[in-house]
């Protein structure tokens, strides 16, 4: 199998990028800004529902029992979407799904896609697969369109152009637009997307859209968005393209009643988002009159083979682990090397690579604290820190028996294994005191360094307990 | 080679080989809640997004359309097959999708005035559902100004409530509020792709 696009190529391991990031003292101001913004609103958005842990058990719940009968209610979901007139694709990978999209859009006769934001096609890097096969796709969410003319990348899963704030977008928008926005007001940059992208909606022959969510029992898809280009882009073109995760099923329509209270409360903090579109099949005289619906794994079963990392698909993609992390407030979403950036992103990313020998994404779920603040915010109860500390394991394991820390793990285990053995590590041990100032150690020698690169050693004491204790009460 | 679904259901089938125990999902979230009263909740929680609500009484639902699409400026205005003859109020030149309005005519219209299948009043949703005096949903999308009646009966509390109304088969649309993004420092401002102007006439008898 090839590299899953999921992970951008080249970019550098988690501490080499944060490390990078954390100079960009403009990018840490404007990511503090916004997270701080938004994680107040959203405290306040949930406090509003009295029931909001029971929500939250129900959702967990409900995507529990997807998962467990995966197959069934995929099958289930199939035959429904198919009734109503729509067809159903099944992809297997990243190449797989974006040669499906080509070739639907090459049948339909366009030379042009106008998309909905979807993680699912940044995921597998659509927008670069359709380009090199001759189809322009065009972004019509505001913050993917600052991504797309800023030749940048995202940064969050929300708001991928989070990383910029209001006069960086108007020099983007100034830079690739015929007409350049009035001001950098947030209205007047709205103002500006929506001059831009008025004509592309009208005259657009096939839309791409992701799915929020996927309903087994009936075959409705859901789309939730905010600024109405979603409704654009699955309303007026003739051809829908849906890329759609396999985990994105809920059993029945009576679920999404969980759902669609979790979901805008958590990310954009709101009561309810201004527009969330519903559809089965193809509604003759309604939209699109060809909808293709396209069933993704690219790294899902994997990940779902996974006992105690499988919870990272109960995902909604509401963001609001992003918001309140603390190692992603400093180093923003770019330093994760993925379109899932954050703590979602440091469990997600590493499952769907699936190669715990990929330097990157094995270094993806040490970019945590383990502060546990993720858990706590997220609608659908996933244990983030407990899969992250799941996952360290295995890229350890997968290090194999002759790194430093391996040998170094051996080591102590052979001198814990013997009283004797651990007195004399123990005097050894005290001499190391000499190299401290100010009762802390700051730079050891090799391999000891590869600790103190990154932090303190506190000074070992003169004596050990043992030995204190064999003196004073022997 | 196998094609790529039995792939996908066979790799599914060999992941869940552990069968993980069968999930009872608790219901013990709130269906609906004591919220007091509901017409006046939905009315703040629509205006909470920057919606003007008119609460109007039955008879005065005719002349207060009159003059909101007066207040508005508003000429050319769309509306479905079945929009009520008494909504369609003398002063302005009607175009109704039969013949189906093309999209420069839709684009090109001063705003459309449809009714409503439920309103969710804790969240100051409005759904439209295709049904009656809604048509079809690009009516309500490309022009910038949407007036849009609610009856009274069509209110619910909460989202359970509203969910449990509505048929998941027909084409169905959530509305809350005017279009809006926070892609700009997360920060909401009303105004982008969809009608920038959501105005609602609350029947408060009806």
């Amino acid at each position: 199998m090839g590299t899953n696009p999921v992970t951008w190529l080249g970019t550098p391991a988690f501490p080499v990028a944060a490390r990078a990031a954390l100079g960009d003292t403009q990018l840490r101001r404007n990511l503090r800004k916004a997270t701080h913004t938004i994680r107040d609103k959203r405290a306040k958005a949930v406090e509003e529902l009295p029931d909001w842990q029971q929500l939250r058990l129900a959702g967990e719940a409900v995507k529990d029992e997807v998962l467990s009968n995966l197959d069934t209610y995929l099958e289930r979901f199939e035959a429904a979407v198919t009734a109503r007139g729509g067809v159903v694709h099944w992809a297997r990978d990243a190449a797989e799904a974006n040669e499906i999209v080509l070739r639907l859009t090459r049948a339909a006769g366009a030379e042009e896609v106008v998309k909905v934001k979807s993680m699912a096609t940044a995921e597998i890097g659509l927008n670069e697969a359709l380009e090199a096969g001759g189809v322009r796709a065009v972004e019509t969410d505001l913050a993917e369109l600052i991504v797309q003319l800023g030749h940048d990348r995202p940064s969050h899963i929300l708001v991928p152009a989070i990383h910029r704030n209001r006069s960086e977008i108007r020099e983007i928008f100034q830079r690739e637009m015929a007409e350049a926005p009035a001001s950098d007001e947030p209205r007047a940059l709205a103002e500006a997307a929506r001059r831009h992208l008025r004509a592309k909606f009208l005259s657009a022959r096939v839309a791409v859209s992701g799915a929020n969510f996927g309903v087994a029992d009936t075959g409705s898809v859901v789309v939730v968005e905010s600024e109405g280009n979603g409704r654009m882009c699955l309303t007026l073109p003739e051809v829908l393209i849906t890329v759609m995760g396999i985990e994105k099923l809920v059993p029945s329509w009576r679920d999404l009643e969980v759902f669609l209270q979790l979901l805008p409360r958590s990310s954009t903090a709101e009561r309810m988002n201004p527009y969330t579109s519903v559809w089965t099949g193809v509604t003759p005289g309604d939209g699109p009159q060809q909808f293709h619906l396209i069933l993704l794994d690219n790294g899902r079963t994997d990940a779902l083979a996974d006992r105690a990392g499988r919870q990272a698909l109960r995902c909604i993609r509401c963001s609001a682990c992003l918001n309140v992390c603390p190692v992603y407030e400093r180093t923003g979403g770019q330093a994760y090397g993925s379109v899932y950036p954050g703590p979602i992103g440091a469990i997600l990313t590493p499952q769907l690579v699936n190669d715990m020998h990929d330097k990157q994404a094995a270094s993806l779920p040490y970019a945590s604290s383990l502060c546990g603040a993720c858990f706590e915010v997220c609608p659908v109860r996933i244990n983030i820190p407990e899969v992250l500390v799941h996952l360290r394991a295995k890229a350890v394991q997968a290090k194999g028996k002759r790194t430093p820390e391996a040998m170094a793990m051996a080591a102590l285990g052979w001198v814990l294994a013997d009283p004797k053995r651990y007195e004399a590590a123990q005097k050894a041990g005290s001499l190391a005191r000499y190299l401290a100032r100010g009762g802390r150690i700051s730079a050891l020698p090799w391999p000891g360094s590869k600790w103190t690169a990154a932090r303190d050693v506190p000074a070992p004491p003169a004596e050990s307990f043992r030995s204190w204790w064999r003196r004073t009460r022997g | 080679m196998a094609d790529a679904r039995s792939t996908v259901l066979g790799r599914i089938r060999s992941a869940l080989a552990d069968r993980p125990a069968p999930v009872t999902i608790p219901r013990d979230y709130h269906a609906s809640r004591p919220l007091g009263d509901l017409l006046a909740l939905a009315a703040e929680r629509i205006a909470d997004y920057r919606a003007e609500v008119h609460a109007v009484t039955a008879d005065a639902l005719t002349s207060t359309i009159a003059a909101r699409l007066a207040a508005r400026g508003a000429r050319r205005v769309i509306g479905p097959v079945d929009l009520p003859p008494a909504w369609q109020v003398p002063g302005v030149d009607w175009l109704l999708d039969s013949p189906t309005l093309s999209i420069g005519e839709l684009d090109g219209s001063d705003g459309v005035l449809t009714g409503s299948a439920v309103t969710i009043a804790e969240t100051g949703t409005i759904v439209l559902d295709a049904g009656f005096a809604q048509g079809r949903r690009a009516l309500t999308l490309l022009p910038d100004y949407h007036l849009c009646v609610v009856l009274a009966s069509q209110v619910v509390g909460t989202v359970p409530e509203a969910l449990a109304r509505l048929d998941p088969l027909r084409p169905l649309t959530f509305i809350s509020g005017p279009s809006a993004t926070s892609d700009i420092e997360l920060d909401r401002v009303e105004g982008v792709h969809g009608p920038r102007t959501l105005e609602v006439v609350l029947v408060t008898d009806a």
